[in-house]
């Protein structure tokens, strides 16, 4: 019994809570920031590995590890660019075409990977970024440790949810951003067009997306495996209605998250294989089931979500 | 006549719109002067929201141009299809469903757009400085630091031309502005309008309300069928030659015989709906509805009116409280309940509600008996019975519509009602509920759904009407109670009520201190 609790006194468990939900915090922030706008992203799974391996390969192929990440959001921009052209000036079921890129994504993606690689049957390895060397704080007991294995990237993670927060709540764009997602006739009223600030924002949040794909090929990992976004992308969906479509709550659903799953790993040693280890890998999806099921009944969406707006039709 | 002084802002030359083989707007001039009040009437469909459309950059003009008053007072051409543009050249537009952002302040809703987007900082003193000044000057105020969504209609509306003014318009649109206000804030409306006016500001006043076109503005612009079928002062026109213009034809005044009332149909004691959390609920509310009269519920909608419905409907089940309907205690949500129990319901919304758009006009006549003997058997339609009964139905109420097998989606507003109409009253219920039914309908469409429950009431009908519109509810209901966040008031006798009393109870004040 003290085992399990003893677990959340290692600073190991805290460094592992942060390295799983970073990727998370990047995939909730693009979730909400189109979602804000009025255009439900589920091409997100898909961005996520198109993201993780463009970003490894450009770096595999030689260009900085900071040149990957850029990559990385290139790419994802271009499939936000797809992704609204389609569901923004032409107006389809977002739905449908969510999953359409995720497909196209994940499958171009797998595509490019065996046209680099033929032949290779264990995957070519990069160097990731390396853990942060942070003066004073570094040196504390625990919480040195839990910062001693984090990178750059997680720093990048922490950073956008503060400039998204203050972009969103201070800022001309932002107002214009939770306005459009609520009611686009009112922007559009006001001279702005509803189209243009519409395809930013998706093109803005799936290029974050694919930064949450890249930090797993080019810091928590070192290599793209198939697979290995697993479900990430969609529980970015999920934490980002937890998160009621702010920042600071995405930030916080995202740790949580990534504590339960960093929880249930240690778990599983302790008990020695006596529950089978699935029981344990269901339970960080288990909550977010549970969470949305307190959270969702009450939550605000943008009213303008998931309809597409034509102008000069009322 | 007199050539007037002040100077054109606006001039429209030849205006046609064309949508598919429907002309919208055929031909239309119009000149606005500075400070001049216009009103533009004209009914649903007579083409004055597709004309303002193209003023404000929705809509491009098939033929025409608009010129308008640049800063030096010359008239020049305004580019179309771009509100930008319109708002750049001083056109301001107050919707009738406003153009708000629920989830922003007051004050975020009035600088959206006004300062460039890719800046750090939203400058909020400067534009803080700026609206308090137009509140002042206006007499316009509202609380510009809650969410709009909290606001009342009212403070909806005026934060909508506060958004105009600040744009320094000098033409200002506003379009069916009173249509969701008590008398008490309209009369406030119209001052501020005055005021306006009064400094300079040139208003087109779009309205169907005869007697405030009359009383606000000083020039009338008449539209019937897309075209322009009058432009004369106001001065000297009264209601019926107005109505007479607008419709094309003369009005027969509305009949209503006197009728004894009997015992109550509809008996509501201490009853509440809907959780106390909800704005739109009823608490400990007492209403008897007596077969063969008209009972009016008033009121600003949203305040209790959609829980009434919903009860009588049986959508939503008593919280509390005895409700009966023809002795019947009310228990749950049963709606075929209800149509059995003899209730003919008219729902607000018939789109949403009263019909199903995919299918045919036969097909929303029976719905709601659909599992009578008449309409079905073991389990199968019977298509021809069914066709028929419609068709009689169709000629009954005079329904314009290419026969029974059309979709109702593709017919207009007004025929579609006389469609629901004809459901709710065909099997003579004992009682009518009425919920908004002339919502958007022309003055013929109206007239006869008013015809229609005057004789559903000559024949014994209880009939619980509810609307906004004070003008109909006075001309057609025995009595009227109304309804202010959950309250009802006791229903009063019509004859001798005064508008303005009706008028401050929707706005909360109690009978007693408007009197």
């Amino acid at each position: 019994m003290w085992d399990a609790f003893d677990i959340l006194l290692q600073a190991n468990f805290w460094a592992a809570t942060i390295r799983i939900a970073t990727p998370l915090i990047f995939g909730v922030l693009g979730a909400l920031l189109c979602e804000r706008a009025g255009v439900l992203n589920l091409g997100i799974e898909g961005i996520f590995v198109a993201g993780a391996m463009s970003g490894w390969l450009a770096v595999y192929l030689g260009l900085p590890l900071w040149g990957g990440v850029l990559v990385a959001a290139g790419v994802g921009a271009l499939f936000g660019l797809i992704h609204g052209t389609l569901t923004v000036p032409l107006g389809l079921s977002q739905h449908v075409t969510g999953i359409g890129v995720t497909l196209l994504a994940t499958s171009v993606a797998y595509f490019g990977y065996r046209v680099a690689f033929p032949n290779v049957a264990t995957p070519p390895r990069i160097e990731p970024f390396a853990p942060l060397d942070v003066p004073v704080l570094g040196e504390l007991p625990f919480i040195g440790p839990i910062l001693g294995q984090q990178t750059a990237f997680t720093v990048l993670a922490f950073a956008c949810v503060g400039i998204l927060a203050f972009v969103l709540a201070r800022t001309p764009l932002g107002l214009a951003l939770r306005a459009v997602g609520d009611n686009p006739e009112a922007v559009e009223a006001q001279g702005l067009s509803v189209v243009g600030l519409r395809m930013g924002a998706v093109m803005a949040g799936s290029a974050l997306m694919a930064l949450g794909g890249a930090f797993l090929t080019l810091s928590a990992f070192n290599a793209f495996y198939f697979g290995m976004i697993n479900g990430r992308g969609w529980v970015c969906i999920a934490l980002t209605v937890f998160a009621s479509w702010r920042p600071g709550k995405a930030l916080l659903g995202a740790l949580l998250f990534g504590a339960l799953d960093a929880y249930q790993l240690r778990l599983q040693t302790i008990t020695g294989g006596a529950v089978p280890s699935q029981i344990f890998l269901m339970l960080p999806y288990l909550f977010s089931i549970a969470a949305l099921v307190l959270v969702a009944r009450r939550a605000d969406y943008p009213r303008a979500l998931m309809k597409p707006y034509f102008k000069g039709q009322r | 006549m007199h050539p007037d002084p002040r100077p054109l802002v606006l001039s429209l030359a030849g205006i046609t719109k064309r949508f598919g083989p429907l002309t919208a707007n055929d031909q239309i001039d119009l000149d606005v002067r500075a400070g001049e009040i216009v009103a533009l009437l004209g009914e649903n469909g007579a083409g004055k929201t597709t004309l303002m459309s193209i003023l404000f950059g929705h809509y491009i003009a098939d033929e025409g141009t608009v010129h308008i008053a640049g800063a030096d007072g010359q008239l020049v051409p305004l580019p179309g299809g771009s509100a930008d543009a319109a708002l750049k050249a001083g056109i301001g537009m107050v919707h009738q469903h406003f153009a708000l952002a629920e989830n922003l302040t007051g004050f975020e809703n009035i600088v959206l757009g006004t300062q460039p987007l890719f800046s750090l900082t939203l400058t909020r003193r400067a534009a803080r400085a700026k609206i308090e000044r137009l509140m002042a000057e206006s007499g316009l105020t509202a609380d510009l630091d809650v969410p709009v969504a909290r606001l009342s209609v009212g403070e909806q509306q005026r934060i909508e031309i506060l958004k105009a003014l600040y744009r320094d318009v000098r033409v200002l649109i506003l379009d069916e502005p009173t249509a969701v206000l008590t008398p008490q804030e309209a009369d406030g409306l119209a001052a501020t309008v005055r005021a306006l006016a009064g400094r300079g500001l040139a208003v087109i006043f779009i309205s169907h309300k005869l007697h405030e076109v009359l009383a606000l503005c000083e020039r009338v612009v008449v539209l019937r069928g897309g075209a322009k079928v009058a432009d004369r002062p106001t001065a000297g026109a009264d209601r019926a030659m107005l109505a007479e213009l607008m419709v094309g034809r003369a009005i027969p005044p509305r009949e209503r015989p006197p009728s004894t009332p009997g015992a109550p149909v509809l008996s509501l004691k201490a009853v509440s709906v809907g959780s106390p959390g909800q704005r739109d609920r009823l608490e400990q509310a007492d209403l008897d509805v007596c077969a063969g009269e008209i009972v009016g519920i008033a009121g600003v909608s949203g305040n209790g009116q959609g829980a009434l419905a919903s009860l009588v409907a049986g959508l939503a089940a008593p919280r509390e409280g005895e409700a009966r309907i023809a002795g019947a205690r009310l228990g749950r949500a049963d709606p075929s309940g209800r149509i059995a129990a003899g209730v003919g319901r008219i729902p607000e919304d018939r789109h949403r509600d009263g019909t199903v758009g995919a299918l045919t006009v036969a097909e929303n006549y029976v719905l709601e008996s659909i599992s009578e003997p008449e309409n079905q058997s073991g389990g199968f339609l019977r298509r021809g019975a069914i066709r028929a009964r419609a068709q009689e139905a169709i000629a009954a109420f005079d329904v314009r519509c290419p026969g029974p097998d059309a979709a109702i989606r593709a017919l207009s507003g007004g025929n579609m009602q006389k469609v629901v109409l004809a459901r709710a009253l065909a099997r003579e219920p004992r009682l009518v509920l009425a919920h908004q039914p002339t919502r958007g309908l022309d003055i013929g469409a109206t007239t006869d759904v008013h015809r229609r429950l005057i004789a559903a009431r000559g024949r014994g009908a209880a009939v619980l009407l509810i609307s906004e519109d004070l003008d109909e509810l006075f001309a057609l209901c025995d009595r009227i109670a109304v309804v202010h966040a959950g309250h009802l008031s006791p229903a009063m006798d019509t004859q001798g009520l005064d508008v303005r009393t009706v008028g401050l109870m929707m706005a909360g004040h109690g009978a007693g201190e408007a009197a």
